[in-house]
């Protein structure tokens, strides 16, 4: 489904991902853990689309197409989705007007038809409720004022309207209680299912234990140092990644 | 350059260009019947001295630092005697307006009065809603109890020069306690036709109707101006709703120079909404003068779409204790449009209260100026003002200029203002485009975000919807 192959990507000249591999298929989860500052938010924006980073070498394939030709709005008509790590504030924009006109436009770019108001608050208060978000939260401006947990649910409920193929979540469990974690996890578990792919981004692996991975992917100085299944999360939290740089360090020498 | 100190040269293109309106004035004057009162007639003649004296005001007046009105003293504008045939229609009104299905109505083409564009819907005792020039022969006295008593032409010349040539325009009269259901929509079009084209003799209720011919001697017509007087009077406790629209029919350039006293009693309650849709190329330089009683409720928005040059003074007195005041704006510039709006809050009482919020979007090379002046006497305790002016720049080219004006004479009070300029926020473009809402899609919709919080201020539906398929016109365009 994607396949990413020697990305090495900058901003403002500094080069942030210096080579990344990964491959993911329908039905796999990828968890793709770092430390702060290793790229893992960059490579998840540049699979979004987001324009500031530079792709100096490399390619990114998704379902055979070269993904990197791609506007944004394209990739999320192809079924691609993210979850930003800071969800951004929009003042003036209600929720459920831009939850809405996401996806109308998204069906229609699909050719699907588009879905009228009443249709549409049904699907949106069926996924709230999955969620346990307030309805409330859907007549104030988009993230305007939503506290942290606030934000991450609402990007998962985007998800869940926006029913995507390949989603990446980055960093949803931060800020959350465990309560809010559940919920989250089972969110995106809902979502699961063989022909779409989820990749989770996270500095703990405790959402981990609510969202098994497949594989899991130790993100280090822009590069993927090591790969493995479930085990290396629980390894990581035992060692910390000090433990892993070092090891990534000595054997790039 | 400093000072009065113009080359000669100049000084006689500006002499010029201020000597047009004096001889336009003597032939105006020529015009008028016998019958008319003499006190109109002596408004009139200060006010032209006062403009002779003042002149047009230039660069070195605080007033006008950042707007040029070199492009409307120089061209030849002529003041249009009569009715002209123009094909205007009511429906053609409702669509360049607003649907005004259920408003009082009183239209004006090139100025005057015109009857069968006009309507008045159920009655309400003592509700006066007629053209001031029939205000000036029926209701001679209550006229001239209120007329160029507010709006200062002894200052300003645009006020001034308007003043000199009160001829016609809107006359309302809301009693004591009367509460007026209908919105008053006063609707002044600009068919655009030169001055030279002859009036229709008919259609006219005007009886101090010019005599034909045009009031200077002209080559094949000249573009034409007008000078709308507007006379709005509240008594105590009345309320009513009344709408201001400026249209123009043909794309030509036109003056518009229109003003607006409003008077409003104890515990009136009064909304003004102004509608600028001017054609592209017109002049409007206008002027609200409101004087505010105690306990009274004023709410005044003013939309700004058209017009190559626009300016608009706002200002407001808070004549009594406990009024209640808010000052809301929106304007629109692309091109090379220049938009200039001034405000001026006066709280000349104490516990008054005064909300301010004017937003302005400019794309291509349009330039805005806004300048929001609050006074507050030394004897206005407890005033409490608060002003806001955010602008978006949607090109590198667009410019605004933004001065708050805060003068605080009292220390018991409560004044805020704010100002932000900006451009259209990328992270959150981003965000919606990651949603699969296209490019231009999400720009409109932060646009009209940023834009909706002053619609979200107008009460009537009508006069909203209009703005907000105006603001998708124009995004569109
Ligand atoms: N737009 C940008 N411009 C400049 N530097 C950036 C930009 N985005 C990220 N970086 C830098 O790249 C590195 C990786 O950032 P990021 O991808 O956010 O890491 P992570 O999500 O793993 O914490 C950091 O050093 C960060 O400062
Ligand atoms: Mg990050």
């Amino acid at each position: 489904m994607l396949i990413i192959r020697n990305l090495h990507a900058e901003a403002e000249g500094k080069k942030i991902l210096q080579g990344i591999d990964l491959e993911v298929k329908p039905g796999e989860v990828h968890a793709i853990m770092g430390p702060n500052g290793s790229g893992k938010s960059t490579l998840a924006q540049v699979v979004a689309g987001h324009d500031t980073y530079d792709i100096t070498t490399g390619e990114v394939l998704y379902e055979g197409k070269d993904l990197l030709e791609l506007s944004p709005e394209e990739r999320a008509w192809e079924g691609i989705f993210m979850a930003f790590q800071y969800p951004v504030e929009i003042p003036g924009v209600r929720n459920t007007y831009f939850l809405k006109s996401a996806l109308n436009a998204i069906r229609k770019a699909r050719g699907e038809s588009e879905l009228d108001a009443m249709d549409f608050l049904d699907l949106a208060k069926d996924k709230m409720r999955l969620l346990n978000m307030e309805e409330s939260l859907m007549e104030r401006a988009v993230n305007e004022g939503f506290s942290g947990g606030e934000k991450k649910r609402n990007e998962i409920l985007q998800m869940a309207v926006l029913d995507p193929k390949l989603a990446i979540l980055d960093e949803t469990d931060s800020g959350l209680d465990i309560d809010a974690l559940k919920i989250v996890a089972n969110g995106v578990n809902a979502l699961r299912g063989p022909n779409r792919a989820i990749v989770v981004v996270t500095h703990y692996q405790r959402l981990l234990n609510y969202i098994v991975p497949d594989f899991v992917h130790v993100l280090v100085g822009g590069r993927i140092v090591k790969s493995g299944g479930r085990e290396l999360a629980l390894e990581l939290e035992k060692q910390g990644y000090a433990g892993i740089e070092k090891a990534a360090a000595e054997s790039r020498l | 350059m400093n000072g009065a100190e113009y080359p000669s040269v100049l000084k006689e293109i500006i002499m010029n260009e201020i000597d047009r309106y004096l001889i336009s004035y003597e032939n105006f004057q020529k015009t008028r019947s016998e019958k008319e009162p003499s006190w109109i007639r002596r408004i009139r003649k200060d006010a032209i001295e006062r403009f002779a004296h003042l002149g047009f005001p230039g660069p070195r007046q605080e007033d006008w630092r950042f707007t040029r009105v070199k492009p409307i003293t120089r061209t030849s504008f002529e003041r249009v005697d009569g009715l002209r045939s123009n094909g205007l229609s009511s429906g053609e009104i409702a669509r360049r307006t607003f649907n005004d299905a259920g408003c009082h109505r009183l239209a004006f083409v090139d100025g005057h009065y015109c009857a069968e564009l006009s309507s008045q819907v159920g009655s309400n005792s003592g509700l006066v809603i007629e053209s001031l020039a029939d205000a000036l022969q029926r209701r001679a006295a209550l006229v001239e109890n209120h007329l160029a008593r507010y709006a200062r032409f002894e200052e300003q010349a645009f006020i001034a020069l308007n003043t000199a040539f009160i001829s016609d325009g809107a006359f309302v009269y809301v009693p004591e306690d009367a509460t007026v259901v209908e919105p008053i929509h006063l609707v002044f079009a600009s068919s655009g036709l030169p001055s030279s084209t002859p009036a229709i003799g008919s259609a006219t209720s005007n009886l101090h109707v010019d005599k034909a011919g045009p009031d200077a001697p002209s080559t094949n017509g000249n573009a034409p101006r007008t000078h709308p007087r507007i006379l709005i009077i509240g008594e105590k406790g009345s309320r009513a709703t009344i709408i201001e629209s400026y249209i123009g029919l043909k794309q030509d350039a036109y003056f518009t120079n229109p003003v607006t006293e409003i008077i409003l009693g104890e515990n009136a309650d009064v909304s003004h909404y102004k509608l600028q849709r001017e054609s592209d190329a017109a002049y409007h330089v206008a002027a609200l003068q409101a004087n505010i009683e105690k306990d009274a409720r004023f709410s005044s928005a003013s939309i700004s779409i058209g017009g190559a040059l626009v300016r608009n003074d706002v200002n407001v007195i808070l004549d009594g204790e406990g009024v209640s005041c808010a000052l809301d704006g929106l304007y629109l510039g692309d091109n090379r449009q220049h938009v200039d709006n001034h405000t001026f809050i006066k709280h000349a009482k104490p516990n008054c209260e005064s909300f301010e919020l004017y937003k302005g979007i400019l794309d291509g090379r349009s330039s805005g100026v806004f300048n929001g002046r609050i006074y507050v006497d030394p004897g206005a305790q407890k005033t409490d003002a608060k002003q806001t002016n955010n602008c978006l720049l949607l090109s590198d080219d667009a410019r605004i200029n933004t001065s708050p004006q805060l003068e605080i004479f009292a220390d018991d009070v409560k004044c805020t203002h704010g100002a932000t300029v900006g451009q259209l926020d990328e992270a959150a473009i981003f965000y919606l485009r990651s949603r699969g809402i296209e490019e231009n899609d999400a720009r409109h919709m932060l646009i009209y975000a940023f834009a909706n919080e002053v619609l979200d201020r107008i009460h009537l539906a009508p006069v909203r919807d209009r703005f907000a398929t105006d603001l998708f016109e124009w995004l569109s365009k």
